[in-house]
């Protein structure tokens, strides 16, 4: 390596070429037109764009959970509102349903307390056509007993025959 | 790149030039390097302010609400640079965001390019970082002066340390102030130009080592792979340094 570099530096005049100072107005010169032209596409045009799509970025992403939130608060609103609805509607079932089983009650109880008047008033009148039936036997009974009783004394001792008499026997012993 | 040049001169052995690689040299013809003539420098500085522009400016042109990956890739080194600021600086400092970016970028891309086979690595150049760190210590500098008027100069004063001390103690604070731009430049220039050199090395041995050159092939994949790092990290320290420096212009006191 030292024979090398001995025989490099013997060739090459000026050693290292960073060293070459006849250079350093070029290398300078080229380095500020690059550097100027470099901050002013970074400062004019890169910067600003690139921190702009990172803000909105920012932006639309708060925005979106604040939209998501929003959507939440409303799902639940929603359900309250569903719920409350459900509940008004069971209780309204339940009133229906309580006041349709007052009116069959009213209406069965008028039912049968027209039929119970109606067996009433049958049974009364059946009462009164057995009462009818029973006088018009007992009287029948009398007459035939009268009968069988007038011919039975003909029968028996024809001079005896007394209507008057037989009748008054005759309902002495239906009486008895 | 220049060693075929130097083809009929390979009589002893081993014909490594490593520093041929960093030679300045005009675009077109052979005549005298003047400040004007278009260079390799040009040409390479000019490359990297296009990957750079291509990078933030051509990568960023969807303005995607969910970014491409190239326009991911700038958000990142906008973000990562910017981040560094705030760190260091808090919001004061945000205001030279664009300078400090401008600083990461051309260094970041310089580097970068001068790793590509062929290529001049403009910041292998102590003129190049010279300036560059002469530009961060003027600007801190009278930046530190314009905000805080003479009290700059308690950044010098250790008022924490004992009355008799402090003398001591600003003339060694002065000095490293005034270290600082050389440490600043020859840093990133050294680093670089090492690196490049070993490569060209190793490079060298594999052209006359015949099929022994695996070794050295080997040892340059190693080197190169090191060397993508240094490209990162002196980006990164220059950059990082340069926020510091402007820190004390913003805070001075200690």
């Amino acid at each position: 390596m030292a024979t090398q570099d001995a025989e490099h530096a013997a060739e090459a005049s000026v050693g290292m070429p960073q060293l070459d100072f006849s250079t350093f107005p070029n290398q300078i010169f080229w380095l500020v037109v690059s550097i100027v032209v470099l901050y002013f596409i970074v400062a004019k045009v890169a910067l600003p764009r690139i921190g702009s799509v990172i803000e909105d970025r920012h932006n639309a992403v708060a925005n979106d959970i604040e939209q998501a939130a929003d959507f939440k608060r409303k799902a639940e609103e929603a359900e309250a509102a569903y719920n409350a609805a459900l509940a008004e509607a069971r209780a309204q079932a339940m009133k229906i349903a309580g006041e349709a089983k007052a009116e069959i009650k009213a209406d069965v109880d008028a039912a049968i307390a027209k039929a119970d008047a109606e067996i009433a008033a049958k049974s009364a009148e059946s009462a009164v056509r057995i009462d009818e039936i029973r006088a018009s036997a007992l009287k029948s009974i009398e007459e035939v007993a009268g009968v069988a009783a007038t011919d039975i004394v003909a029968a028996i001792m024809p001079s005896a025959t007394d209507d008057k008499a037989l009748k008054a026997a005759i309902a002495a012993r239906l009486k008895g | 790149m220049s060693t075929e040049s130097t083809t009929e001169e390979a009589t002893s052995g081993f014909n490594i030039h490593p520093m041929d690689q960093f030679e300045v040299h005009p675009l077109f013809g052979d005549g005298a390097i003047h400040w004007y003539t278009p260079t390799n420098v040009t040409l390479w500085m000019g490359l990297a302010v296009l990957a750079a522009f291509l990078l933030l400016v051509v990568g960023s042109r969807g303005r995607a609400m969910v970014p491409s990956r190239s326009q991911s890739v700038a958000e990142m080194t906008y973000g990562f640079v910017r981040k560094m600021i705030e760190d260091i600086t808090g919001k004061e400092g945000l205001k030279y965001f664009p300078h400090i970016m401008t600083a990461f970028l051309f260094i970041l891309f310089a580097n970068l390019l001068g790793l590509l086979p062929y290529s001049f690595s403009t910041t292998s150049h102590i003129a190049v970082t010279g300036v560059l760190a002469a530009t961060v210590f003027i600007s801190v500098t009278v930046l530190g002066f314009v905000l805080n008027g003479p009290s700059f100069i308690k950044l010098f004063w250790v008022s924490s340390a004992p009355m008799a001390l402090r003398p001591v103690l600003f003339l060694i604070e002065l000095i490293s102030y005034f270290v600082r731009p050389v440490s600043h430049s020859i840093r990133l220039g050294g680093n670089l130009m090492a690196g490049h050199a070993v490569v060209k090395v190793f490079a060298g041995f594999a052209g006359a080592l015949g099929i022994g050159a695996v070794i050295p092939i080997t040892a340059i994949v190693a080197v190169y792979g090191l060397e993508l790092l240094v490209a990162f990290i002196q980006a990164y320290v220059f950059t990082i340094l340069t926020v510091v420096y402007l820190n004390d212009a913003l805070h001075p006191s200690h």
